[in-house]
């Protein structure tokens, strides 16, 4: 498969903490990729060294193959969770400053800018000062710094906290349309609805440590429980329970329905869903039946509490 | 461009567009000049004369008493002694002279007094005493029955002509000139370094508290940052110096005009010929100023400024980099401060005294102190190998400084919300 990042084996400790235990990632090229990890488990840490921040003490990383070196400053874009910008310094010369450390000519900074600024509609901007701005504007300006100069790979560290639901989806917007351009996201986020939602691939950090990688999909399944959630309409209940808990493991199931049916969980181990299904079919009216996936914040809490 | 070219183009614009900046570079030469001309102008404000009443029984003294632009004198030997004391009592005089009749000249010393509510200015009470000696000395001689003029005659008047070896006329406190002129580059070193370390130990913290610490440093390397900002920094001061230098040369230029002296240096015969008066002190101050080793001094002055401030502050802005807020800051600035003001004490007390001797010349060595003593050293003549060892030693000290400096700037940007120790720097160095 091709990776845009390889991290390998990186060990990173601080005195006698050690941040990052050993973790190594591969990070697919033009995916959206989730790193999930509770506050403290080393995500910034890990970031902070692939943006050669900091050096790892062991391991090593790999920008498309190669070992991270300082030409690859140019190739990523990095928003980190806490926010800033000169707040005396007007918005354009700000952003053409950061473009240029980037590596940006002055000139294609312009370009750039203009265009973005265009965009998102904020033309006006260019020569008012950051304190003069809202925090929701400031966060667009940060937004437009953080891929003014077209990187390979862009990291958003919690890149919806702050933003107002409006502006959030406008960012999320941009960052879908930055991946058909061929960019590959990395987030770094407990918000697991926008995981769910975005990410193609995810990787899970606890206490220093990876304890789960890979594609979503087969995350989940993974983590698949064969439960169904069933609902069925019929006048034989006690019969049909008592057939039921024969086979499955039965539990109470809590779903919007229209119907005023009967609700349950089911579990349904090895057999195959037909067999479930037959069932029903023979005693009533089946108006629901769903596999339940576990959703992302399952796995998480599952993970990280075990 | 470079990205250090980038980041020091930046910290100097941040700084010069500054108002305070502004305000400062412009405002300070003027507000020099206004205040020099005010005091000029209070001193050449005339108060009234003050009046002393003289009570002269003895009706020797009172024509010796002659009235200047300070005093004048009222002779009231006519009046009742305790009328003229509720006269003085009621502030209608500054002071009552009270001279009794004696027929004993040493009686007559001892019982002089001067009534007055305010006490008096101690250089007057001595004049008024001499005066009174004066007269008395003479009546004792009239008395002893001795020549007078004679007497006057034999009393001989001594100038000491002050010159140096090489032929040419002194001026009695040449050395304040010496000491004036360097202890004024010295002094100005230390100011430097105090007002623009602190720029760039806030500038540090300023971004370390808007958080745009970490945007930067995924684009460059912490020590190319802060030595941009070092940089950069520098440069607004110096800029500003330069202003001011400007400003000052205008304002000497124009001062010189009125004041008739020759700026220009002088011919070797020029010198001998203007001796008296005091134009032709300052004159001989003016010529005395062009004949320091000025081009070493300002070469020198430059040399020492750069590893001086780059010294500092480098150290300022790890201290920058460690805290979170100015107020935190303090218990690291007081080591920093100390050497300074040791630099300039040591100048003042012990270069002046004794430019070469063991306690200058130490603290001319030590890097932290050399730059400013060692500046107040140069216009007394400093041998060149001592100017050189004691710059190696800096510069040495400076990319050791630096280096240090530069890791634990490293860490201590990216440190949040904790106010480290000095255990914890140490600890830093490690990582």
């Amino acid at each position: 498969m091709d990776n845009i990042l390889e991290v390998k084996n990186v060990v990173k400790q601080y005195g006698d903490y050690t941040a990052l235990n050993n973790v190594s990632l591969q990070v697919p090229k033009g995916s959206i990729y989730g790193l999930l990890g509770p506050n403290g488990a080393g995500k910034t840490s890990l970031i902070r060294i692939i943006n050669q921040i900091t050096m790892p003490d062991k391991g090593e990383v790999l920008l498309d193959g190669q070992k991270l070196n300082l030409d690859h400053v140019k190739d990523i874009g990095y928003m980190p969770e806490e926010r800033g910008l000169y707040k005396s310094m007007k918005v354009g010369e700000q952003a053409l400053y950061l473009a240029q450390l980037k590596g940006l000519s002055k000139a294609e900074a312009k370009k750039q800018l203009d265009y973005w600024f265009d965009r998102l509609e904020i033309q006006g901007w260019w020569n008012k000062k950051i304190q003069e701005l809202s925090k929701g504007m400031a966060q667009k300006i940060q937004f437009v710094v953080t891929i003014l100069h077209k990187p390979k790979l862009l990291i958003f560290d919690e890149p919806f906290s702050g933003f107002d639901p409006v502006n959030a989806n406008l960012i999320k917007d941009e960052i879908l349309e930055l991946k058909k351009q061929g960019a590959t996201i990395i987030f770094s986020t407990h918000r697991m609805e926008s995981v769910e939602e975005l990410c193609d691939d995810i990787a899970l950090i606890h206490k220093s440590n990876k304890l789960i990688e890979g594609k979503l999909i087969d995350v989940k399944k993974q983590y698949r429980s064969n439960t169904f959630e069933i609902g069925i309409m019929t006048s034989n209940v006690e019969g049909l329970m008592y057939q039921l808990t024969q086979k499955f493991t039965v539990g109470q199931a809590n779903f919007k329905s229209l119907n005023d049916d009967l609700k349950l969980e089911i579990q349904i181990g090895n057999s195959s869903p037909n067999e479930l299904l037959n069932l029903l079919a023979q005693n009533g009216q089946v108006t629901h039946f769903v596999e339940k996936i576990p959703s992302v914040n399952d796995i998480f809490i599952q993970t990280v509490s075990k | 461009m470079s990205i250090l070219a980038l980041i020091i183009k930046r910290e100097f614009i941040a700084k010069v567009r500054n108002k305070s900046f502004i305000v400062m570079t412009f405002l300070s030469p003027l507000l020099m000049v206004a205040l020099a001309a005010f005091v000029g102008y209070l001193s050449t404000m005339k108060s009234d004369a003050k009046e002393i009443v003289i009570h002269d029984a003895s009706g020797l003294f009172v024509k010796d008493f002659k009235n200047s632009e300070e005093y004048s004198y009222l002779d009231r030997t006519t009046e009742s002694l305790a009328s003229l004391k509720d006269s003085i009592n009621a502030e209608k005089f500054e002071a009552l002279l009270v001279i009794p009749k004696e027929l004993d000249n040493k009686k007559l010393a001892s019982e002089i007094k001067y009534i007055s509510n305010e006490s008096p200015d101690p250089d007057f009470v001595s004049d008024l005493e001499s005066t009174i000696a004066k007269r008395l000395t003479k009546s004792n001689l009239e008395i002893a029955n001795l020549d007078t003029l004679a007497i006057k005659n034999a009393q001989a008047i001594v100038k000491v002509s002050l010159s140096k070896a090489s032929g040419e006329e002194n001026v009695k406190g040449l050395n304040y000139i010496k000491v004036f002129i360097g202890a004024g580059f010295g002094y100005l070193i230390m100011m430097f370094i105090i007002i623009y370390g602190n720029m760039v130990m806030r500038s540090v913290i300023e971004e370390k508290t808007n958080r745009i610490i970490e945007i930067i440093i995924s684009s460059v390397k912490p020590f190319q940052l802060m030595m941009g900002k070092i940089i950069g920094t520098s440069l607004a001061g110096v800029l500003q110096f330069v202003i001011w230098a400007i400003v000052g040369g205008i304002l000497l230029t124009v001062a010189s005009m009125f004041l008739g002296i020759n700026i220009t240096p002088p011919a070797a015969g020029m010198a001998t010929t203007a001796a008296e008066g005091s134009l032709g002190n300052l004159q001989l101050y003016a010529n005395e100023f062009f004949k320091l080793p000025l081009l070493t001094l300002v070469i020198s002055f430059l040399v020492y400024f750069i590893g001086g401030y780059f010294l500092y502050s480098s150290i300022y802005a790890a201290i920058g980099a460690a805290v979170d807020n100015e107020t935190d800051s303090q218990q690291f600035l007081l080591p920093i401060i100390l050497p300074l003001m040791l630099a300039v004490y040591v100048g003042f007390f012990s270069v002046l005294n004794d430019p070469h001797g063991t306690v200058a010349t130490t603290f001319s060595m030590i890097p932290l102190t050399s730059p400013i003593v060692m500046l107040m050293r140069i216009p007394f003549g400093v041998p060149w190998w001592q100017i050189l060892i004691s710059l190696v030693i800096l510069f040495g000290t400076f990319f050791l400084v630096v280096w240090f400096a530069s890791k634990i700037y490293r860490i201590g940007i990216l440190m949040y919300g904790k106010k480290p120790t000095w255990k914890e720097l140490y600890k830093w160095l490690k990582y």
